[in-house]
């Protein structure tokens, strides 16, 4: 079946079995591989990918379903080729990332909660970055990069070019 | 005229005899430039200075770091190159860093595993960095014909007395003609100089992590690849005795469909059926219709209930082998004023690393080219030998980053699987296992149990120390760090002390997991020592500094038995200073807890490193434990590589050691493992990691060593010590979920 998505601002066709999860669309059709596979079954959050702004699990979404819903991912995230998202910021100031396989997707659930919620607290931070697993750990880092970025982002996206 | 720093050409024959010492491997990448030094003089009219397989400096004034060490998340791409860096002198920011693909006659050993990274080429890296800045310096003394003792790098630049100016750039092309100096004519920078190493440098693939671009094992595309799928006997070593292949054959995507014979060991290529597909999804998919009929062999009879009862059953027997035998234990225990009786146990567990196993391999015209997130690939090199009959000839192997390291990726099972499809397979083809596919054919840690007897006399003062250790092997040896060393603390300060060890033989595969051995016995021992504090009425790390006692190092051996010796020379001052320091950074015996909160402290000395830790912890009355801080203590030597990943590396390992300790644990059912995926093995949480961990180094006149291990066997037991200290619940399975934590 062929679908015309919208990734990343850009239109998208594929032409892939209906049932086929965004993931893997993404990652095999599209070239863009920063979105990850670490379940396949919606636990780890390595694969998270925002659709209408919302995060969701790209290996839990069937092509099917996307239609023209607005698929950001972290390839897309930054708000300019230059310049990044302040959670990208944050993590690459704090050194977040040990392995870095879980960062995309920690990054995008991220980038969402400080959407919704431009200052959280400690516990509303890990209320909602419970979905994602770092498996070398970096709990403590991802805690003070959201902490960072929440600063970067109200002080009025001063935040360095890349 | 120039007097020169530098000694007159080396032959390569005095070179290497110069340096042999060395290290034979390393001594040559040192020397090389391609072609030799009159070819690379020739090559390097207007192009790169490259001193030597790990710096190139272009006439434009790029320098480019190779980093020969494989990456995992330890952060050896940055630290190494900063060494590098120091010495000659050039910002960070203006280095590129490039993974070297696998070529020991290039770059000598290329392993990561073990934390040897650091300890095993730190003093090299300084060499490497002060040659190139040497010959930089001397290029601009001759180009200005003045005493290169007149001049100075500094920012990329060479400058004299006078005020001239070259860039390194500049230098390049001279430089490039000037012979490598003996490592006596090299100067190194002095550590009180130095302005990079120690600070805290964010790792030189930050960006790539952050914006999502393609870098890891899992992410590599070729043209015209195709994407595979190997599916094993869920009972370790089965074989294949049928397949549906002609039906799988017929589904969407699917390209080709066999069975690949394999090997018996349960290691290297076990036997399975390789799906090849136009997509990921496409074999995925075809592989749920695939029906193996599968020769499930004597393993399918063994389960680890089945082993845990029997462990239980002989645990009064005398051991099957004797480790260590000092003193008369029965009669101390005998004499002792108390003596405690434990039972540890500890599940097998998986590495899990969040990038499931992948290997891309492209074989064409009877050579084989592979891309790779392996920890070691010399093994990969003697395993393409032993099963494929490849000669390091007939490979080129390009390291990959990996998603996660742990252990996992010293075994090359999945890179062995990649190799044998892509032999049957027309073009490139990646191999992608499921998680499921992880969990279940991992090479993992082993379980264990040890049932423990301690006595302590009247003064507290522990008197006496008895041991049977069960652990879990394959053909006759146990797994990786399933073999207790005759010398593990506390034996050799304990006068009655007695370990033995009995194995069960299995067909279960396992391999190292992050600081092998260390990361239960720490946990074990510790926690058993607490109790005999408790026991004796003394305080948790006063009876520590007593057992460690005054000498100031512990000679390796003795002991009698069959495992005589074995262990490292213990710098017992070190770790009692390093204990000391950790216990006064937490305000150990300071602080008021009040029930349901606690403290506890745990020290191991592992990986060359001394380490301790203080844990604070919470837990609710119905059992809910929150670790509200961990206070580190690090002896690593005298100098920290970089600080943000030396710090990172203790972050991480504190929160992994509570996450196994919280949840981990795999059940082994008929040959097979239970679980598949995190619904029903866990990993930890944000919500569950500590609320603040704090590190602190104390910098001692030694050698530097590593961080991506020793930071993690202290963890488990000084949290459960701070759990006894709250609830006066005694933890002695892991996980944690098997213990009622809930007081009132």
């Amino acid at each position: 079946m062929k679908y015309t998505l919208n990734v990343n601002g850009q239109s998208r066709t594929v032409d892939v079995a209906p049932e086929t999860p965004m993931l893997w669309v993404l990652r095999d059709n599209l070239d863009l591989v920063g979105t990850k596979y670490g379940c396949g079954v919606g636990q780890c959050g390595a694969c998270t990918i925002h659709l209408n702004g919302v995060p969701a699990r790209a290996c839990m979404t069937p092509v099917s379903t996307v239609g023209r819903t607005k698929v950001t991912t972290i390839e897309g995230l930054a708000p300019a080729a230059n310049k990044l998202h302040p959670v990208q910021q944050a993590w690459c100031d704090l050194d977040v990332a040990q392995c870095g396989y879980c960062q995309a997707g920690q990054i995008m659930t991220a980038a969402a909660l400080l959407k919704d919620n431009p200052k959280p607290s400690n516990d509303e931070i890990d209320g909602y970055m419970a979905s994602n697993i770092c498996r070398c750990a970096t709990y403590t880092r991802i805690r003070q990069g959201i902490k960072r970025a929440s600063e970067l982002a109200l002080s009025g996206g001063k935040e360095a070019a890349q | 005229m120039s007097t020169t720093l530098l000694s007159a050409p080396a032959s390569r024959r005095d070179f290497l005899k110069l340096t042999g010492l060395a290290g034979g491997g390393f001594a040559l990448a040192f020397y090389i430039r391609s072609g030799g030094d009159a070819a690379a003089a020739e090559a390097a009219k207007g192009a790169d200075f490259s001193p030597n397989a790990f710096i190139r400096i272009s006439p434009a004034g790029q320098v480019t770091i190779v980093s020969k060490q494989p990456e995992m998340g330890q952060g050896v791409k940055t630290s190494l190159p900063m060494v590098i860096a120091e010495q000659l002198e050039v910002p960070w920011k203006s280095i590129v860093v490039e993974q070297g693909d696998f070529d020991t006659a290039k770059y000598g050993q290329q392993s990561a595993g073990g934390s040897n990274s650091t300890p095993g080429n730190y003093d090299n890296f300084h060499l490497l960095g002060a040659t190139a800045r040497t010959m930089l310096v001397e290029a601009a003394a001759q180009t200005w014909s003045v005493p290169a003792s007149e001049c100075t790098a500094a920012n990329a630049a060479v400058t004299h007395k006078s005020g001239k100016k070259l860039t390194y750039g500049q230098l390049a092309a001279k430089a490039a003609t000037l012979p490598v100096p003996a490592k006596e004519a090299v100067k190194l920078k002095e550590p009180k100089d130095f302005k990079l190493l120690g600070t805290r440098v964010p790792q030189v693939d930050s960006m790539k992590i952050a914006t999502g671009q393609a870098l890891f094992g899992i992410d590599m595309k070729l043209p015209g690849m195709s994407y595979a799928i190997y599916e094993k006997c869920p009972v370790f070593g089965g074989k294949v005795v049928s397949a549906n292949i002609d039906q799988i054959k017929t589904l969407p995507g699917v390209k080709d469909a066999f069975v690949l014979e394999g090997t018996a060991d349960v290691k290297g290529l076990m036997p399975g059926v390789a799906i090849i597909a136009d997509s990921t999804w496409a074999a995925f998919s075809a592989r749920r219709q695939l029906k193996v009929t599968w020769d499930e062999g004597k393993t399918a009879e063994q389960s680890w209930d089945g082993f845990v009862a029997k462990a239980r059953a002989d645990a009064g027997k005398p051991g099957a082998r004797s480790l260590r035998k000092d003193g008369d234990v029965e009669g101390a225990l005998k004499g002792a004023a108390k003596v405690v009786e434990a039972e540890y146990i500890y599940p097998f567990i998986s590495h899990a690393n969040l990038e499931p196993q992948t290997t891309t391999a492209h074989w064409k015209d009877g050579k084989l080219e592979l891309w790779s997130p392996t920890q070691i690939p010399s093994i990969a090199a003697t395993m393409l030998k032993s099963v494929l009959k490849l000669e390091p000839k007939d490979f080129t192997l390009h390291i990959l980053r990996a998603g996660g390291g742990f252990g996992r990726r010293i075994s090359v099972d999945y890179l062995i699987e990649a190799a044998a499809i892509a032999q049957k397979v027309s073009g490139p083809v990646k191999l992608t296992w499921s998680r499921e596919d992880d969990l279940r054919h991992d090479h993992y840690r082993p379980g264990g149990l040890h049932f423990l007897k301690g006595g302590v006399d009247a003064q507290g003062k522990v008197v006496a120390w008895k041991n049977h250790f069960f652990t879990f092997g394959q053909g006759g040896n146990p797994g990786s760090g399933g073999s207790l060393n005759a010398d593990e603390f506390p034996g050799r300060w304990i006068a009655n002390y007695q370990a033995e060890q009995t194995m069960f033989d299995t067909g279960w595969p396992m391999g190292p997991w992050r600081a092998p051995g260390s990361c239960v016995f720490a946990w074990v021992f510790h926690s058993f020592i607490d109790e005999l504090a408790h026991a004796g009425g003394r305080d948790p790390l006063e009876l520590r500094l007593e057992l460690l006692g005054s000498k100031d190092e512990m000679p390796a051996g003795g002991g009698g038995a069959q495992g005589k010796g074995g262990g490292a020379p213990y710098n017992v001052a070190r770790m009692r200073n390093v204990l000391k320091f950790t216990a006064e950074k937490a305000g150990w015996g300071k602080k008021k807890f009040a029930k349901g909160t606690g403290a506890g402290i745990a020290f191991h000395f592992s990986h060359r490193g001394y380490f301790a830790q203080v844990a604070e912890v919470t837990v609710s009355k119905d059992g809910q434990l929150k670790v509200d801080r961990v206070v580190c203590g690090v002896d690593i030597g005298a100098q920290v590589v970089n600080l943000s990943g030396a710090e990172q590396q203790v972050e991480g390992s504190i929160v992994d050691g509570l996450g196994v300790l919280m949840t981990q644990e795999l059940n082994i059912e008929r040959g097979r493992v239970v679980q598949s995926n995190f619904h029903d093995y866990p990993l930890i949480r944000i919500t569950d990691s500590p609320t603040k961990i704090e590190t602190h180094f104390l910098k001692t006149n030694h050698p530097t060593t590593g961080m991506g291990e020793p930071a993690l066997p202290p963890a488990a037991p000084a949290i459960c010590n701070a759990i006894f200290a709250a609830t006066g619940k005694r933890v002695r399975q892991m996980p944690l979920t098997r213990t009622d934590l809930r007081w009132s």
